[in-house]
């Protein structure tokens, strides 16, 4: 058995079904046993980045690791972004590189390129491979850790001649067992007391709901603690459509782009519930000024996130929905309040509110909420970087679909191939786009992947011929000069682009063109692009 | 305030330039660092004193735990360790100045590595405090070249990490 053989039987029994990638010399000896491995789909990109993007997709519809795959030197190198995006939103992935043979590494030969140096600063872990027999035992560590404690992106880069080296024997380990990596599962139980002691003798507590809920796969936990106690929930952007967007103890999101109730309501706490986020400067501007006004329960798998950015005065390190569960064994049940229902109307003020209307334009508002109520209750939405997103954000309204976003590194371009990943996961499941044409620009490379596996991928972009957030950051008096670089001139007719990968598309500019539009674009099969004109001068505080 | 953090890690190839790494990009700032292997070859101890405050030592340690290959950190009660350093200084000496150098050598504890007609070269392993103190002494004779290892430092009694 070769290096090769060894890693492509080794991903079989970690249980990988699918491989995103692009081949180049250094991969080659691995690309061939692939070819050869019909129980692993294959699904090339057009550039090795959405190859990460993909993946990330893949897990996050499925709970399963992604894998992607790709050659040395500027294959490595374009990954670097896909990597680093799921790790600032902490998606489990192992990720494969080739790299040039083990004997010529250091001398810069074609393609050479230091990956595992590279990736250090954001990838959980890496291994450089130097010897074949080693593969069966880094590639079940490289799964162990991508996806316990908190999760993250492992690479594995495999010079071709340790691809090529026979083995002496292989063997799977049954499991794996690594003596500095340990990572807390259950929660200390003192501090599950504390924490529900604090929680019952609060008088307004909240819960800050973020991606990590996701990650531990804890949903139904938080549904069941914010019910059984009345506690109402405000999210973080990773934590969007963990609740629905009508459930009455929704408050929304919070932060600079946030909802009003959920800002207001988090001001007015008394109890900070912390499960799963981080503090990152999009959702709390200033840490201390909240650190301040009242008491915080950090509940978190990864300790170095408890005292970061804010201090708490309740830790609590674990799997998430451990902790949960812990909780909900000891907490009792406690009924909402005029405070509540103040945010509660706020909310509800909030969630229909007219929106403006401009001849010519589709308002961005208008067309996420009405988007959110034709959608299939368990659709996946893959939401890109700038006004797009914080529409969507905003308005989107989710009673029931997922939302995907890039929320850590904000990387421009994700929507489009994280579709392709959840559509090649779950071809039943209902998969839109939203984008904005800066971010449609990044990726529509990929419109290849879709056309040729036809993947049934519904895009919805926002088209206003600016990178509109960065005009509104320039738009005030931090710079004189005013919005410069961001016009979109030049950009191409999308349908014509469309049309040249076989997909359909439309154009609306006219508030009463959406329903029929939407209704078009989700109930015709295959893929479809709906092109929506906004008003270049709409920003997302409108 | 310095703060000495004792790390034991898996004795692989990379694994300091992770560590390194780390604090870099952190924006923690290295003091001193020192590494070698213990008396399991499959283990290093690396000792590393930064100069800041207590949570950033906090966020120290813990970003430490975070990579894989660290086995354990622990950061060092003051006054509860021994840490040494050893320096290596090479000065100018003639015949007449000889004698005044090897009198701090003697107060100090220090030894004669290596002589020649117009140099000496020293060996001192002491706390960093009074190597400070050695290289203010001999400063006057003209120090030709330095080198210091950075501390190690154990426990004191039978404490461990």
């Amino acid at each position: 058995m070769t290096g090769a053989q060894a890693l492509i039987e080794s991903l079989k029994r970690a249980g990988v079904e699918h491989i995103f990638g692009y081949a180049g010399a250094t991969i080659c000896p691995t690309v061939d046993v692939l070819a050869q491995t019909p129980e692993i789909g294959y699904t090339l990109v057009r550039t090795e980045q959405n190859a990460g993007h993909m993946a990330s997709g893949y897990y996050r519809v499925t709970g399963k690791v992604g894998v992607c795959m790709v050659t040395s030197g500027p294959g490595a190198t374009n990954l670097l972004t896909g990597i680093a995006t799921a790790y600032l939103d902490s998606i489990p992935m192992v990720a494969i590189t080739g790299q040039v043979p083990s004997h010529l590494l250091g001398r810069d030969i074609f393609q050479e390129i230091d990956v595992t140096g590279a990736v250090a600063p954001f990838s959980k872990h890496s291994y450089l491979v130097k010897d074949a027999n080693d593969i069966p035992r880094i590639v079940a560590e490289a799964f162990h850790i991508a996806s316990t404690g908190r999760p993250g992106p492992v690479l594995i880069d495999l010079p071709i001649d340790v691809q090529n080296q026979k083995l002496k024997s292989y063997a799977y380990p049954e499991e794996v067992s690594i003596r500095s990596y340990k990572p807390s599962v259950r929660g200390n139980d003192l501090q599950i007391k504390r924490v529900v002691s604090a929680i019952e003798s609060a008088k307004h507590p909240v819960i800050y709901a973020g991606g990590g809920i996701f990650l531990a796969n804890a949903q139904q936990e938080l549904l069941e603690l914010a019910e059984r106690t009345n506690i109402p929930v405000v999210t973080t952007m990773m934590g969007l459509s963990l609740l629905p967007t009508h459930h009455p103890l929704n408050l929304g999101m919070i932060g600079a782009f946030g909802n009003v109730a959920a800002n207001k309501a988090l001001a007015k706490s008394d109890l900070l519930v912390m499960i799963g986020s981080r503090v990152a400067d999009r959702a709390i501007l200033s840490p201390e000024e909240v650190q301040r006004r009242m008491t915080i329960i950090h509940i978190d798998v990864d300790p170095a996130e408890i005292g970061k950015n804010m201090r708490a005065e309740i830790p609590v390190v674990g799997d998430v929905k451990s902790i949960l569960h812990q909780i909900l064994e000891r907490i009792q049940p406690r009924s909402g309040d005029e405070w509540l229902e103040h945010f509660q109307a706020r909310r509800k003020e909030e969630l229909s509110r007219p929106f403006p209307v401009k001849e010519g334009y589709v308002f961005p508002g208008s067309l996420m909420r009405k988007l959110g109520a034709k959608l299939q209750y368990n659709a996946a939405v893959c939401v890109d970087v700038g006004q797009n997103q914080i529409w969507a954000c905003k308005h989107l309204t989710m009673d029931g679909p997922r939302f995907l976003t890039s929320g850590g590194l904000g990387t421009m371009g994700y929507s489009l191939p994280a579709a392709v990943g959840v559509k090649v996961a779950q071809p039943g499941r209902q998969t839109v786009v939203i984008c904005g044409d800066g971010s449609f620009q990044m990726s529509f490379n990929e419109l290849a992947a879709i056309a040729h596996a036809q993947l049934d991928i519904k895009i919805v972009l926002i088209q206003n011929s600016v990178l509109g957030l960065v005009r509104q950051i320039q738009d005030t008096p931090t710079y004189p000069a005013g919005p410069f670089g961001v016009a979109l001139d030049g950009s191409p007719d999308f349908t014509a682009i469309a049309a040249a990968y076989g997909i359909p598309s439309r154009v609306i500019g006219d508030e009463s063109e959406i329903d029929g539009a939407l209704e078009e674009l989700l109930h015709q099969p295959g893929a479809r692009l709906l092109i929506c004109r906004t008003d270049p001068k709409a920003t997302t505080n409108d | 305030m310095k703060q000495t953090i004792s790390v034991l890690v898996e004795n692989q190839a990379g694994v300091l330039s992770r560590i390194t790494g780390l604090f870099s990009r952190r924006a923690f700032n290295i003091e001193s660092l020192a590494v070698g292997v213990t008396d399991d070859p499959t283990i290093s101890r690396i000792t590393i004193i930064v100069d800041s405050g207590n949570s950033v030592v906090e966020q120290v340690e813990k970003q430490l735990n975070k990579l894989i290959e660290v086995i354990k950190v622990r950061t060092l009660e003051e006054n509860q360790f021994i840490g040494r350093e050893l320096v290596l200084v090479k000065v100018n000496a003639t015949p007449k100045t000889r004698p005044d150098i090897m009198t701090i050598c003697e107060l100090m504890g220090a030894k004669v590595s290596d002589i020649s007609p117009t140099s000496l070269t020293l060996e001192l392993s002491d706390t960093p405090d009074r190597i400070d103190t050695f290289e203010a002494m001999l400063r006057p004779f003209s120090i030709l070249e330095l080198a210091r290892t950075g501390v190690i430092a154990l426990q004191k009694g039978n404490g461990k990490i």
